[in-house]
């Protein structure tokens, strides 16, 4: 996740209503999930971007995690997601977030 | 199954991945509010 980014989505999540904000990922594998989720939840690993000390605490969730897919409609599932549903790391993106929500 | 309904969502997809339109599409089909949507690439 780029600087830049970081500072929006700091700005973003620093907005009202943050009881009700969730984070929805669509990464494509276990290291790019974990990344993205321990900078979300801890602060930014490298000390460099503006979530550098600052955790956001902010539910994570994966599209393609079952408790997710199972909250969409399957009809407009199929159509965004489809076939990457059977090409992505579900079991290690899904063990990714574990952990990280695990706090290891 | 978590539930959408009304939460604030944060869409952060990757081109490589699930790009950020269709997370959002997927989050409002389900009830909530996206309140900001990317797309990011690391190629």
């Amino acid at each position: 996740m780029d600087l830049e980014e970081q500072g929006t989505i700091k700005r973003v999540a620093e907005g009202s209503g943050r009881d009700r904000m969730i984070v929805l990922l669509g990464t494509p594998n276990k290291s790019s999930t974990a990344m993205i989720a321990l900078t979300l939840t801890q602060g930014d690993p490298s000390y460099a971007g503006p979530l550098a000390g600052v955790p956001l605490g902010l539910p994570i969730y994966h599209i393609l995690e079952l408790e997710v897919r199972e909250a969409i409609p399957s009809d407009v599932y199929a159509r965004e997601v489809g076939p990457l549903e059977d090409v992505l790391d579900v079991e290690g993106i899904s063990a990714a977030l574990k952990s990280v929500r695990a706090g290891r | 199954m978590i539930d959408l309904r009304d939460k604030l969502v944060l869409a952060l997809g990757e081109r490589d991945g699930i790009p950020g339109p269709a997370l959002e599409a997927c989050a409002e089909s389900a009830g909530a509010k996206v309140i900001y949507t990317t797309t990011q690439c690391f190629a």
